[in-house]
């Protein structure tokens, strides 16, 4: 896999293992993954619950570490770091995106998306402001900055996460299942915004168990038993946009 | 993470669960505000103790016959039946004690009937010289004091307290110059003493007949021997130093041999005093620990809503770790949130104690005082047991796994 070696890879995994101990039992959730992503890449990883996209996406996101294997990120290695070490490099480099939003409960969208701002004291309370207003005006949300997050939809709930995601300006954005929890219609208006962030030259990892949204991105990743089975890149990427203008409309 | 991120996020948190905060400082309201009013009510009769016996003569040495051992036969006896001070101990005092004692008075008295016109007062007649006023810090309102020549000469006059005034001359009269009888014997009323009000054992400090010592020794009672000797000290902290003076005067004079027991005793205010606040101390720290059990009780109850706040906000920890919170923010965070609910509980329980306490006496006219440093402890005490029990649930919070704790249902 030496394509696009003229891209910047964000990540890179060799050979990485990670095995859970249960009982006297040895769990292999991954069983030697390796392989890079580069800058402004949209990649869906797929496969069926069991199949160690959770322990993959643990470990792209330093919330885990690997047993054995190396792991860069953004030319980082991660594996020797120790908690703190992640911690902070989470903040700095890494956007998360839930399924079930984890919005901070009453509490507005502007306080929601300064979080991870809050643990790096590098910022000033004004400029954290500024770069929450201006997040939630590229995810939409730019008339709802003082709701707080039990007075919106679910759909802009994920929209007030993923501000979140980008306020810290991350090197990546991973998404865990961040659909999951929508109805279709709102969950192609989620995936509009973000092949709009593609476009606008973000790296984006999508972690998903429903094969249709592989069309969308830019490639596609699929697991099966901790090992990848399938890396293929997406020539002909759907608009999600169309998709959504194609949904019958909303009736009243 | 900075300190005022840190109050944010905490304050935000107390803010969103406003009754359950509430209800935590509670204890703690409580806690501190009767530890605060506890001790004020201790330190206040402390203190309204220590101001009457001062008032009596805080300098004030008493000499007495006797001294509660058992004499010759085995027999314990009363004091005023022992007849072992004499004038000339009283004088030997005077004489060779005048290091640190500013005024001697000796003390004999007698009870008994006080009558003039139709009216009688049932009083004790106390003989003194004329230091006994400076000693008991007496004043003569009206005429004067006996003199010494009255001493010499057993004069039968006497120098006579409010209380006997208002019950012996009841239509006004002025009693300078009028003679009372005390029994059998007349005696003329040379002056009269300054009200002096009721003492904090509830004797009346102006039910007292003065006269010399010598009219009641060789004119009422007929004795030689004395009740006992009073004196004062020049200052307070001599009192010690004048108590083992006089006692080598007195042994020297009863000759008293080397290792043998004393047969007299000189006790000082300063002895009733401590015994008096010893007591008050007893039932401050009594009230203390009762207070300080409550104090204890609210803590706890901090400890347990924040170990529920911390279940209940696995998620939120999860999320704060996966958005780059160390176990150290999230371990401050918590431990602020318990900090600032104990600090606030402790300054609401502050108003609440010092406002209680001075309810106390302006309702109830019980004497209070406030010691600052019962507040700044009690203060302290708060903000310590919001760290002491906010810390183990903190410290839960910030070992959670992020992986685990995000996806908590």
């Amino acid at each position: 896999m030496e394509r696009k070696s003229n891209k910047k890879p964000i990540i890179e995994l060799r050979n990485v293992k990670r095995d859970f101990v249960v009982g006297d039992e040895v769990v292999h959730a991954l069983r030697g993954v390796s392989f890079s992503i580069y800058e402004g890449e949209f990649v869906t990883i797929m496969g069926t619950s069991g199949s160690g996209k959770s322990t993959l996406l643990n470990a792209l996101g330093c919330l885990d570490t690997p047993t054995s294997g190396e792991y860069y990120l953004d030319g980082v290695e991660v594996r020797t770091m120790n908690k703190n070490e992640r911690a902070i490099l989470r903040n700095r480099k890494i956007g998360f995106v839930f399924q079930n939003y984890n919005l901070l409960a009453k509490t507005t969208s502007v306080e929601n998306v300064e979080l991870p701002l809050m643990y790096n004291s590098s910022i000033s309370a004004e400029e954290r402001h500024e770069r929450a207003v201006k997040a939630l005006m590229a995810v939409g949300l730019g008339e709802r900055l003082n709701h707080k997050s039990n007075q919106m939809s679910g759909g802009q709930q994920q929209r007030v996460a993923i501000a979140r995601a980008l306020v810290n300006d991350p090197v990546i954005i991973l998404a865990d299942e961040a659909t999951g929890n929508l109805d279709s219609r709102t969950s192609f208006e989620i995936l509009v915004l973000f092949q709009e962030l593609h476009a606008k030259g973000r790296t984006i990892i999508f972690v998903t168990h429903n094969p249709e949204l592989s069309q969308y991105s830019s490639r596609n990743i699929r697991l099966r038993d901790g090992q990848v089975v399938e890396d293929t890149i997406n020539e002909h990427i759907s608009s999600a946009k169309e998709a959504l203008d194609a949904l019958p409309p909303v009736k009243d | 993470m900075n300190v005022s991120n840190l109050l944010k996020i905490a304050l935000r948190a107390i803010n969103n669960n406003k009754l359950r905060s509430f209800l935590t400082m509670l204890g703690i309201i409580i806690g501190v505000g009767s530890v605060i009013a506890m001790l004020a009510i201790g330190q206040g009769s402390k203190k309204s103790i220590q101001e009457q016996i001062s008032e009596m003569g805080s300098n004030m040495i008493m000499v007495h016959p006797g001294n509660n051992e058992r004499m010759g036969g085995g027999v314990r006896m009363n004091s005023s039946e022992m007849q072992t001070l004499k004038n000339a101990d009283y004088e030997a005092i005077v004489s060779k004690c005048t290091r640190y004692l500013s005024a001697v008075s000796p003390m004999v008295s007698s009870s008994g009937q006080m009558i003039y016109g139709n009216n009688n007062y049932p009083t004790s007649v106390t003989g003194v010289s004329q230091d006994y006023l400076e000693i008991r810090k007496l004043t003569v309102e009206k005429g004067d004091v006996f003199t010494d020549q009255d001493i010499a000469s057993s004069a039968k006059v006497c120098v006579i307290g409010k209380t006997i005034v208002d019950n012996l001359f009841t239509n006004q009269e002025d009693p300078i110059g009028k003679v009372v009888r005390f029994g059998k014997v007349p005696f003329t009323v040379v002056g009269v003493l300054a009200a002096k009000g009721y003492n904090s054992m509830g004797q009346d400090q102006d039910a007292v007949v003065l006269a010399p010592y010598t009219t009641i020794q060789k004119r009422v009672s007929n004795v030689t021997y004395l009740g006992s000797i009073y004196a004062s000290a020049k200052e307070e902290s001599q009192t010690s130093k004048a108590i083992d003076e006089i006692s080598e005067v007195l042994r020297e004079n009863h000759k008293i041999k080397d290792g043998a027991d004393d047969d007299f005793s000189v006790r000082s205010q300063e002895e009733l005093s401590s015994m008096m606040t010893s007591t008050t101390d007893m039932m401050t720290i009594l009230l203390a620990c009762i207070a300080g059990i409550s104090l204890l009780v609210g803590g706890i109850g901090i400890m347990n809503i924040m170990y529920v706040s911390v279940t209940e906000r696995t998620r939120e920890i999860g999320l704060r770790m996966s958005v780059g919170a160390r176990g150290v923010d999230i371990l401050a965070q918590f431990l602020i949130e318990a900090i600032l609910i104990s600090v606030t509980g402790g300054l609401i329980g502050v108003v609440l104690g010092v406002g209680a306490s001075y309810a106390l006496t302006t309702i109830l006219g019980w004497p209070v005082y406030i010691q600052p440093y019962s507040v700044l402890l009690s203060f302290l005490v708060c903000t310590l047991t919001g760290v002491f029990f906010g810390w183990y649930p903190a410290k839960r919070a910030s070992e959670m796994d992020p992986i685990e704790a995000i996806r908590y249902e």
